[in-house]
């Protein structure tokens, strides 16, 4: 099991207390919450800072004169800064405020996309993207005539095959678009080294950070992308507001997004001339509690501390995994724990009980999980399963909540083994 | 216990055990229905006789232990029943688990009722009325030989 924790190991007991919604009994059990990769829980400081918003500064931004206004905007400006210090940005305008990475992946492949892919280049994807990082990219196929092409993940280990990479990186491509860490298989990938190798081709990059964001540091300036996106709700943050990076002059160099009020300087009957970046790319009204309510979630989240959330991370799926593996007949997915790059989520396959019922066993006992196809229908189809069951964690998850988890697992056999 | 409800013997045994499973290539339709949500596949291959009965009835496919043993014990119900009968049948299993108040079961069901423990998991109504929706698609006598269907995912509330 890999030794990296360096600073003590969490006060979980205190970090527990932060979220109301873990304090609670579900179908009369303690709930454990092990869908985090869907959406986390709210520590009650993000939730306090959106009432309090509403209680006190509710306003509309950048328009308004009077007081309740110059509130809302200092609050809402105020969680863009943050965003750029927490993840290494430049400045802060290279932050734009989507409604989540789903939005700003649009958002990349409709402005940057229309403006320079043509017919013939090709987009770089990988084989262990969500259907939010595929989707995207299909349209813009479709309405520019480039193609899409995938780098393979080697099998149930779930690693990218960076040889075929060395291949498959070629000048047709335009951009490259991978995610961070798998939504699906729980593998870390080596994104600084994808960046180097497309970057040195001028190849642009986008890092989908939907899994590492708030799991780990994250700093776009090691990690050298072009744009990189990840959602507040996953971190803490409220459900709607989620975060798209851009360097600078490639946001400046693009086109609006979607037209409205806010993101011009001045319209005419005719014509209008677009405000500076990041507010060319958010027409109309923003969702101002939701950036206030992620500016509290990343206070939040510096104050445990990324590095030991993500040794509490490896040590809880490393933890899973070993004693799932010791139940034998099973199947999991993703890396193994010992190359440190299996992240806090372990997707598994018992042969005899189905994902879903695996579910509906495990939430009648109080655990929350996923199964299904994890909006990664292509790579389940690549390695032949129709679903999975997976088991996310988070901070505030505990060794003991494993172990309840793996028992729940244990009597879920039993009960599926009994002769009929 | 509501999980020894929903997960009776029966429905073990057929979803181990899944009565009339494979391919038919005589059949007059295929209709194929997939549950975007979870992932479930679920073909229906039914061939009609010149008398309107359902002559055979098999299924391929691919879910859980409620969406397989559904339709398994689909295809023992409604082979060689006339084609309106069929429909009543799907009707009357449909209601069981949807209708806002349950109803008293068409003792035609048999078996079937047991199903009925899903009315406590709402998540897992769809998962057993996926084959009973190709059904229905079948018994229109579609145009095409093969239909594609997909659950929609979760309808606004009425």
């Amino acid at each position: 099991m890999p030794q990296i924790l360096e600073k003590p190991a969490l006060e979980l007991e205190s970090i527990r207390r932060d979220f109301p919604a873990l304090n609670q009994r579900v179908h009369g059990q303690p709930l454990v919450y092990f869908d985090n990769a869907a959406t986390s829980q709210k520590p009650r400081a993000v939730i306090d800072a959106i009432s309090r918003y509403y209680e006190c500064d509710n306003s509309n931004v950048h328009r308004g004169i009077h007081e309740l206004s110059r509130r809302a905007t200092e609050g809402y400006e105020a969680a863009r800064k943050r965003v750029a210090q927490f993840i290494g940005a430049g400045s802060a305008h290279e932050i734009v405020f989507t409604r989540g990475t789903t939005e700003a992946v649009n958002l990349i492949a409709s402005a940057w996309g229309d403006a320079n892919v043509k017919s013939g280049d090709t987009i770089l994807l990988t084989e262990m993207e969500h259907h939010s990082n595929i989707v995207p990219w299909q349209l813009l196929a479709k309405r520019t005539g480039a193609k899409l092409v995938y780098v393979p993940v080697t099998g149930d280990d779930g690693m990218l095959d960076l040889d075929a990479l060395d291949r498959l990186l070629t000048r047709e491509v335009k951009l490259f678009a991978f995610t961070h860490v798998s939504n699906t298989l729980g593998t870390i990938n080596p994104v600084r080294r994808l960046c180097a190798q497309a970057r040195e081709l001028g190849i642009a990059t986008f890092v989908d950070a939907a899994q590492s964001a708030g799991h780990m540091p994250v700093d776009v300036g090691e990690i050298g992308c072009d744009f990189l996106a990840f959602s507040g709700h996953k971190i803490c943050g409220p459900t709607g507001i989620g975060v798209l990076f851009g360097r600078q002059e490639l946001l400046e160099a693009m086109e609006p997004y979607q037209g409205g009020g806010d993101m011009i300087s001045r319209v005419d009957f005719q014509e209008s001339r677009w405000n500076v970046v990041p507010h060319k790319f958010e027409a109309g009204t923003p969702d101002i509690a939701g950036a206030i309510g992620l500016h509290a979630a990343l206070d939040y989240l510096d104050r445990v501390g990324r590095e030991r959330i993500l040794a509490h991370d490896l040590d809880l799926a490393a933890y899973a995994y070993e004693k799932l593996a010791a139940l034998g007949n099973i199947r999991l997915f993703g890396p193994r724990p010992e190359t440190g790059l299996h992240s806090g989520l372990i997707s598994f396959l018992l042969p005899e009980v189905h994902a879903h019922d695996v579910i509906t066993l495990a939430d009648r006992h109080g655990i929350a999980l996923r199964g299904g196809h994890h909006c990664t229908q292509p790579l389940m189809r690549k390695l032949g399963v129709a679903s999975t069951a997976r088991a996310s964690f988070y901070f505030y998850n505990t060794r003991e909540e494993i172990d309840r988890f793996l028992e729940t697992i244990a009597e879920i056999r039993t009960f599926f083994a009994r002769q009929v | 216990m509501d999980l020894e409800e929903l997960y009776q013997d029966v429905i073990l045994d057929h979803s181990r055990r899944p009565r009339n499973f494979g391919e038919m290539p005589d059949a007059d339709f295929h209709i194929h229905g997939d549950n975007p949500m979870c992932g479930d596949e679920v073909t229906l291959h039914v061939k009609f006789s010149a008398a309107d009965l359902v002559e055979k009835v098999g299924f391929t496919g691919n879910g859980c232990s409620i969406c397989m043993s559904s339709a398994s014990m689909l295809t023992q119900k409604i082979k060689r029943r006339p084609r309106a009968e069929a429909a009543e049948l799907s009707r009357a299993f449909q209601d069981l688990l949807t209708a806002p108040s349950e109803p008293e079961p068409d003792k035609r069901l048999g078996d079937l009722t047991l199903l009925r423990g899903v009315r406590k998991f709402p998540q897992r109504v769809k998962c057993a009325t996926l084959a009973w929706h190709a059904l229905d698609q079948a018994l229109a006598k579609p145009t095409a030989k093969e239909t594609n269907f997909s659950e929609e995912t979760d309808p606004p509330a009425p």
